[in-house]
């Protein structure tokens, strides 16, 4: 628990910045899929960027964790969820303007009704979990 | 202009996208933890609904980090409205703003337009297939995906993963399609 609270702190800056930047808003993400703003692909690309280059400063470096240890990246192998799943994860993405990040940072905003698509996510997950088997992959 | 109004101002881009790549080094230091978030969905799923399903059958308290971090973005979305709210409207693309006034959108005050996504349009046909068919879409992609625009799209093409760039370009594309090929016939129904 108490180990656990700098991740609870990490995700309120997070949440602040989702806010701050207009990430979490549903018009920029209307703009960014009709190419009409470079806000968002700004902010992704940058970010894209920033992570690259640590990820890089990290491995060039072999920079330990606060604990002492060594830092591990899992590869990530190819299947043909991430071309359905991408495709469907981007429909919903546009329907709602959220990902499930700003999902929990709208609901904060006040947004209570949002829960529900919360919910509704939570609820596309695990029938995912219930017929992972029988999709092609 | 004092600092607390700055800060209320919103955002460009060029500070948010950096503050938001600092998450991936900052959870890898602090723990050696693979930023990403949709996964918060699956814990949640093996806490409350296993169901012996082999896909919710792990130990998600090893992963419970993930939970309190989401209920940091909770939180921090719940700050930023309450203290740090900016006083005017977005600014938007004129144009989006003259096709959105076509379906009787007008409101721009909230990040979530409030004449979409409320609580008595959720048993309209618009709003079922919004907020609960949006929300379904968005779970279930992102699992059978393997992850969301943080896991894949900034973790992922971080480390330089493939997969992750396929997917990326997948949700670039269904985004794509959905917002300027369906979207604009979902906003039509009442």
């Amino acid at each position: 628990m108490k180990n656990n609270l700098k991740y609870l702190l990490v995700g309120i800056a997070f949440g602040i910045v989702f806010v701050k930047a207009e990430v979490i808003s549903w018009f920029r993400i209307q703009e960014m899929f009709r190419l009409q703003s470079f806000h968002m692909f700004g902010v992704i690309g940058s970010a894209i960027a920033v992570g690259m280059l640590s990820v890089w400063l990290i491995k060039k470096f072999n920079i330990k964790t606060i604990n002492g240890e060594t830092i591990t990246f899992t590869p990530k192998t190819f299947n043909k969820g991430q071309i359905y799943g991408g495709l469907i994860f981007g429909f919903g993405w546009a329907i709602t303007g959220a990902c499930p990040g700003p999902l929990f940072a709208q609901i904060g905003t006040g947004a209570t009704v949002i829960s529900i698509t919360l919910i509704s996510a939570i609820g596309g997950t695990w029938v995912y979990g219930r017929f992972k088997d029988k999709l092609p992959h | 202009m004092s600092i607390l109004e700055f800060i209320k101002q919103p955002w460009p881009w060029y500070v948010a996208g950096p503050l938001i790549g600092m998450t991936v080094p900052i959870l890898l230091l602090i723990g050696n933890k693979a930023f990403g978030i949709s996964s918060s969905l699956r814990h949640i799923c093996a806490a409350c609904i296993p169901a012996k399903i082999p896909f919710f059958q792990y130990d998600w308290k090893k992963e419970a980090w993930n939970l309190f971090f989401v209920a940091g973005i909770f939180s921090g979305g719940f700050i930023a409205a309450s203290l740090l709210v900016n006083p005017s409207t977005i600014v938007l693309n004129p144009k989006l703003i003259t096709e959105l006034s076509g379906y009787g959108i007008t409101d721009y005050h909230a990040m979530v337009p409030a004449q979409l996504f409320n609580w008595s349009s959720l048993f309209t046909l618009r709003g079922l297939i919004m907020m609960v068919g949006g929300g379904f879409l968005v779970g279930f992609g992102t699992r059978y995906a393997g992850g969301c625009t943080s896991g894949h799209a900034i973790m992922g093409i971080s480390t330089l993963q493939w997969p992750s760039l396929v997917a990326t370009c997948c949700f670039m594309a269904g985004g794509f399609i959905m917002a300027n090929f369906i979207l604009p016939y979902i906003l039509l129904l009442s």
